[in-house]
């Protein structure tokens, strides 16, 4: 008997229990009103989304979205200070540390696709980039249709290199694949003539391209392997409450003039720690996007009206 | 932790088209089958040849052994491939270097040639040990039966040498597995290397990883009871190393 009566105490304990937290925070936000932190995750070379300067800060088009962010938070939770700690990740960390709790947002340039949303949710899109190739200009290569039979570098585990080993069996064109670890390499196939083209999302193109040692000696095909598909800022799944604080925030810089301002700091000017500019005026698609942002992984529903 | 585990992902479809996530390990585990066993046949050639030569009477080719194995063991496996794969193509002549760049499955060769020398190094010192564990009394024997250096070593040396170092031996086999796993730097998309664009079409990074995992627990257990199976049947009862 007084057993039973233990049980029924402690299952309405718990009931109590619940019942007052449903009331409180939960997810993210209740860690980070707990820790009083943020933790950012940044990659090391996603030029001139996510990377690090001379001082080995992070900096980029994407890390300052989320310093936008975390000010939203702030607001929210009403916090006086709120610590932003960053914390470095990969294409292989990037999961497994947003899901352990590690980073609370992972600003880069990760695709936002409907595979991808069974694990992580994303925020409002912040740029659309198309697959293309980039090839010397002495080479002479205009359309994928030239690739015919030559030697094509891209990365491996990308989305680019699905789209590549694709059009190379829907065209049937025989191109030898050469897959490489990182974009960078990938580019430096092209460079030292292992590959005559590399298949990229063309921003990181124009990315190398300004970056390399004869940056008019090369150039950036206009056919491309993909429809423009949408990069977006990743948060955790299943945590509604923080993600409508981020697509809040995000929602209001984009509309903001803001938005177009933190684009053309970081795609139409110099940017550090190179001096290099991207010179990638704002397309029409992310144009109307940021005057109505969306987290559609679907390439489709980014068409300029 | 906030993660969708689902296990059931090594059945479905690989959007490389090419069968299932399953089969892209799988084909992922032969590649590295072929390029650990190629490897491994150079690293037992290259470094039986140099662990002998380091046991020799003569002084110059016991210093070349030396030089050897001091620069293929010194210097990280990973420096060595991005050396035979990036640096050597662009100090040899220009036509030789182009012909290198375009071979195909150039990564492939790279690999099989890097992890092979680098290994031999360590089948090299492990082959040495074995020639110098043996009693001064048994090189001093066959010289006194009248065989040359050379039939000393055929016949009378190594045949005891390897036996001796077959245990150390399996386990050079088992790095040279492991190793090359390191290919994946210069492209060459083997288990590991699977295992990662595996997680990055699919998310699903510990189910990847965890497959790659097992499989190479699974190749290095065929490859100890293998080899343990060998051991055994070469064994000469009464002698150290059989019963």
């Amino acid at each position: 008997m007084k057993c039973l009566r233990m049980v029924g105490l402690v299952i309405g304990a718990a009931f109590c229990a619940a019942q007052a937290n449903s009331e409180e925070l939960t997810g993210t936000l209740k860690k980070i009103k707990e820790t009083g932190a943020i933790t950012i995750g940044y990659r090391d070379s996603s030029i001139p989304f996510s990377y690090l300067d001379d001082n080995q800060k992070p900096i980029g088009f994407a890390i300052d979205i989320c310093l936008a962010i975390v000010d939203a938070v702030k607001k929210d939770l009403k916090l006086d200070k709120l610590a932003v700690e960053f914390n470095p990740v990969t294409s292989s960390t990037r999961i497994p540390l947003l899901a352990n709790g590690t980073i609370d947002l992972e600003c880069g340039s990760t695709t936002n696709n409907a595979d991808r949303l069974k694990q992580v949710a994303f925020t409002n899109t912040h740029f659309l980039t198309a697959t293309r190739f980039v090839s010397k200009k002495s080479s002479k290569l205009g359309s994928i249709e030239d690739l015919k039979g030559k030697s094509v570098a891209s990365t491996s585990g990308t989305t680019n290199i699905k789209q590549l080993t694709e059009a190379n069996a829907a065209r049937s064109l025989g191109i030898n694949i050469i897959p490489a670890k990182e974009h960078a390499e990938s580019f430096l196939m092209v460079e030292t003539d292992r590959a005559v083209a590399a298949v990229l999302d063309d921003v990181l193109l124009a990315s190398f391209v300004a970056g390399s040692k004869d940056p008019g000696a090369y150039v950036i095909s206009t056919d491309a392997f993909s429809k423009p598909e949408p990069y977006g800022i990743m948060l955790r799944k299943d945590d509604p409450d923080f993600k409508k604080v981020v697509d809040a925030a995000t929602a209001a810089l984009y509309q903001s003039a803001d938005g177009q301002k933190l684009y053309d700091k970081w795609f139409m000017q110099k940017i550090p720690p190179k001096g290099l500019n991207l010179n990638t005026p704002i397309g029409a698609e992310l144009k109307h996007e940021f005057s109505k942002p969306s987290d559609s992984p679907d390439p489709d529903s980014y068409k300029a009206m | 932790m906030n993660y969708h585990w689902n296990w059931s992902i090594f059945f479905e479809p690989a959007p490389n088209g090419t069968g299932t996530y399953l089969d892209m390990l799988l084909s992922g585990l032969l590649l590295t089958i072929e390029t650990s066993l190629c490897a491994w046949i150079i690293a037992l050639v290259f470094g039986a040849v140099v662990g002998v030569m380091r046991t020799l009477p003569s002084k110059a080719a016991s210093r070349i052994g030396f030089a050897y194995v001091e620069f293929f063991r010194n210097m990280p496996l990973l420096v060595q491939l991005f050396i035979w794969f990036f640096v050597l193509p662009e100090i040899v002549p220009q036509d030789w270097g182009l012909w290198l760049k375009q071979m195909p499955h150039a990564p492939f060769y790279t690999a099989v040639i890097g992890i092979g020398l680098f290994m031999s190094a360590r089948v090299a010192e492990q082959t040495r040990a074995g020639v110098n564990s043996l009693p001064r009394g048994q090189k001093m024997a066959a010289t006194a039966l009248g065989l040359t250096t050379a039939q000393t070593y055929r016949y009378v040396l190594l045949p005891m040498a390897f036996r001796i170092i077959m245990p150390p031996l399996t386990s050079e086999f088992l790095s040279t597995i492991k190793n090359t796993s390191v290919a994946i730097t210069i492209g060459l998309i083997e288990l590991t290397g699977e295992a990662r664009a595996m997680q990055e079409f699919s998310f699903q990074v510990f189910e990847a990883f965890t497959g790659a995992t097992v499989l190479y627990l699974l190749i290095n257990i065929v490859v100890v009871v293998a080899m343990r199976f060998l051991e055994r049947s070469i064994a000469i009862p009464g002698y150290i190393t059989g019963k």
